[in-house]
């Protein structure tokens, strides 16, 4: 089937709605958030509201459990959008993980409905202190103690804001004796957060997403029911696979946002800052800077939107998704540095949000899987298919 | 009621305008357009008229090529109920506008036809009034606050030079809005997939009787003059100076 990227009337509405939204209910406040590092707990409720308000909140969630029930490119629309903001704030207008689908029995109406609801703000904890990239290697166990299991170990860069009412937390149920050598049996648990011998503490201050906090997660002795197991036991990696592969993409398209709004700013100032009297704009040394970031911003765009469509085919790869992730995220970086340097020393002061946006872009590079994951996964592909 | 709103297909006003090369007009290829902000906001009063219930039905009308369908649909994704786009490709002039929505006002009778002051790019500020006097119906430009009253009368305030004025107008009438009428909403998600199976009518100037050729013609678009830079004056003797004898206005 051919693929066609131009956006239906919905699309192109649902895109103004979000820039509109931003625009007011985001962009005012995300300076003094971002240098205050706290994120207002009024402001908060507020953003939640509007987005409710606007039919925005849980919009990437099925119409089935009371989402917006947007198709993949519409989500992907949005999240360029919101892409450019602060994850302090654009957190609120809520985009519950879709790992929740697979939700069963009474899961449904304890975690799955009240989260779409935005009752209830997940988080997803898998990344531990000693098993960041390499996701296998992580020891938080829970043992089968009859009906029960008990969770022991811990997790930290733990994303949220203000703390989870719940995590969805991966360990290790046992291991299996395999041709290749043992194998761990990873299973997700949904653990409340008032479960005893849960404890959670915030994490070290971040320099990308000031306000978006990251938590330590401590499991000592926690009792849990088997009915708490999201999916099947010794499925974890299996479900993640099933619900977060579009994560990657969504990831790429914040980062296409977040690059239009630098270089937007960059543009706006190359054209009317004086130098040498003129504007630096006519310096090819500006110039042609701009036209480099709008060339890879056009590269990483169709990319993201190439990608897309093989997801909503069903033809997405791992590698696919590593590669739209990796281009969109170092061209993000190269933007905002450019940026910065047409700016001059305007560029890292405060007063303008350019340097927030170098400092947030950094991120961007190092989860949803570093780089160099990314490369290891393209490349590894390929490799296989020529390896004897 | 049913109310009719007229909404045009304009520059998107965050964009720099910019004349064509050969001084024909403004260049729209490749320009981001949107709705006219004026009929935003007469949509806004529209839905609002709605909601409060005096108003049954909301009509958004567009008049110019196809891509007049995505201005319709806005209006329809805000909470207008359906749309009436006419079609055409001549360049439309004020009077034409006027002529063609005086015929789907004939058509539709509507109480209330809202237009937007002017339109943010011709600037003309003539279509509202030519429409009320092609229609012989009162008239109440640049709107600031809609109250309809029970005897079918409206009162209006409007923003005029030496403050404000408020007019009661017989309906139907025609209502032009500025810009503090109201604050226009944006379209939410769950609107926007409910615009998708609003109905839009498509009807042709032949159609509606109505000969929309221009009357007057363009002989050039130009930039304004770049402003010149200021000066500071040391003293008002300096200052008055300058105004008479250089500026020569006093
Ligand atoms: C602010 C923040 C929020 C986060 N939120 C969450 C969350 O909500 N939930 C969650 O589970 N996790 C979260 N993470 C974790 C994130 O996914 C990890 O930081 C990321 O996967 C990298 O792991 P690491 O930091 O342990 O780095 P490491 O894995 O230790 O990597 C260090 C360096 O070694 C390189 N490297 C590692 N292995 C290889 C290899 N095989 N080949 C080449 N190079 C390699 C890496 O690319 C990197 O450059 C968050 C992290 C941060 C910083
Ligand atoms: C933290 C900080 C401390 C500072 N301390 C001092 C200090 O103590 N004393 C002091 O005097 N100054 C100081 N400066 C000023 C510093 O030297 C200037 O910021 C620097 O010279 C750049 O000038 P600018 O920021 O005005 O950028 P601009 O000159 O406006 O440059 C903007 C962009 O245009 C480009 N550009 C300009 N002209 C040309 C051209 N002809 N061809 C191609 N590209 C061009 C630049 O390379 C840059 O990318 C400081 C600056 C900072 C940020």
């Amino acid at each position: 089937m051919a693929f066609d990227f131009s956006q239906t009337d919905e699309q192109r509405m649902l895109v103004e709605t979000v820039r509109q939204f931003i625009e007011k209910e985001i962009f005012p406040h995300e300076r003094e958030v971002d240098r205050a590092g706290e994120m207002p707990v009024d402001l908060a409720r507020q953003i939640k509201a509007r987005a409710k308000e606007v039919g925005l909140y849980a919009a990437n969630m099925p119409e089935e459990v009371g989402g917006g029930g947007l198709d993949v490119m519409s989500q992907m629309l949005m999240e360029r959008e919101l892409g450019k903001c602060n994850w302090a704030l654009q957190k609120f207008v809520g985009r519950p993980s879709a790992i929740l689908m697979a939700s069963r029995d009474e899961q449904i109406e304890k975690y799955l409905l009240p989260t779409v609801r935005g009752e209830k703000m997940e988080a997803f904890a898998l990344t531990e202190p000693g098993a960041g990239s390499d996701a296998m290697s992580i020891s938080t166990r829970a043992e089968a103690d009859g009906d029960d299991y008990v969770l022991n170990g811990g997790k930290h860069f733990i994303s949220g804001i203000g703390l989870p009412d719940f995590a969805i937390v991966f360990t290790v149920t046992g291991i299996d004796e395999t041709k290749r050598g043992p194998r761990k049996r990873v299973t997700a648990f949904l653990v409340d957060r008032d479960t005893p011998g849960f404890s959670i503490r915030r994490g070290p201050r971040c320099v990308s997403y000031r306000a978006y906090d990251n938590y330590e997660l401590f499991f000592d002795n926690v009792r849990l029911n088997k009915r708490q197991i999201l999916g099947e036991e010794g499925k974890g990696f299996v479900l993640a696979n099933e619900w977060l592969t579009g994560g990657r993409v969504m990831v790429a398209a914040n980062c296409c946002g977040k690059a239009e709004r630098a270089m937007e700013l960059a543009t706006d100032w190359a054209a009317t800052r004086k130098q040498f009297g003129q504007t630096i704009g006519k310096f090819q040394g500006t110039s042609f800077k701009l036209a480099d970031m709008a060339t890879e911003l056009r590269a990483a765009d169709t990319l993201v939107a190439y990608t897309c469509w093989k997801l909503e085919q069903g033809t997405m790869t791992d590698a696919d998704a590593a590669m739209a992730k990796l281009f969109a995220s170092e061209m993000l970086g190269r933007v905002t540095d450019q940026a910065i340097q047409i700016f001059g020393g305007m560029g890292l002061m405060d007063e303008l949000p350019l340097e927030m946006m170098w400092r947030d872009a950094r991120i961007e590079r190092i989860w949803e899987g570093t780089s160099e994951i990314q490369r290891h996964i393209i490349s590894r592909d390929m490799l296989r298919a020529k390896e004897q | 009621m049913k109310v009719l709103v007229a909404v045009k297909r304009v520059v998107d006003y965050n964009v720099k305008v910019r004349v064509k090369a050969d001084g024909t007009g403004v260049e729209t290829a490749n320009v981001k357009m949107s709705m006219n902000p004026f009929d935003e906001i007469g949509v806004e009063e529209a839905v609002r008229l709605k909601e409060a219930g005096k108003a049954t039905e909301v009509i958004a009308v567009s008049l110019g090529p196809t891509q007049c369908q995505e201005t319709i649909r806005t209006a329809l994704a805000m909470g207008a109920d359906r749309g009436i786009h006419v079609q055409t490709d001549v360049e439309l002039q004020p009077l034409a506008v006027a002529k063609l929505l005086k015929a789907v006002v004939d058509k539709e009778q509507p109480q209330i036809c809202i237009l937007g002051k002017q339109a943010i790019d011709d600037d003309a500020n003539q279509t509202g009034q030519m429409l009320a006097a092609l229609a012989g119906w009162p008239q109440a430009t640049f709107a600031s606050k809609l109250v309809i009253n029970d005897d079918g009368s409206a009162n209006v305030t409007r923003e005029v030079d030496g403050g404000l004025e408020t007019v009661t107008v017989k309906m139907p009438f025609v209502l032009t809005t500025d810009l503090r009428l109201n604050e226009p909403r944006y379209a939410s998600l769950p609107n926007i997939m409910k615009a998708k199976k609003k109905p839009i009518d498509t009807l042709t100037p032949e159609q509606l009787g109505v000969d929309a050729a221009p009357r007057l013609k363009t002989l050039k678009v130009a930039e304004p003059a770049k402003r010149q830079a200021g000066i500071k004056v040391k003293s008002v003797a300096e200052l008055v100076d300058k105004l008479r004898n250089e500026a020569k206005v006093i």
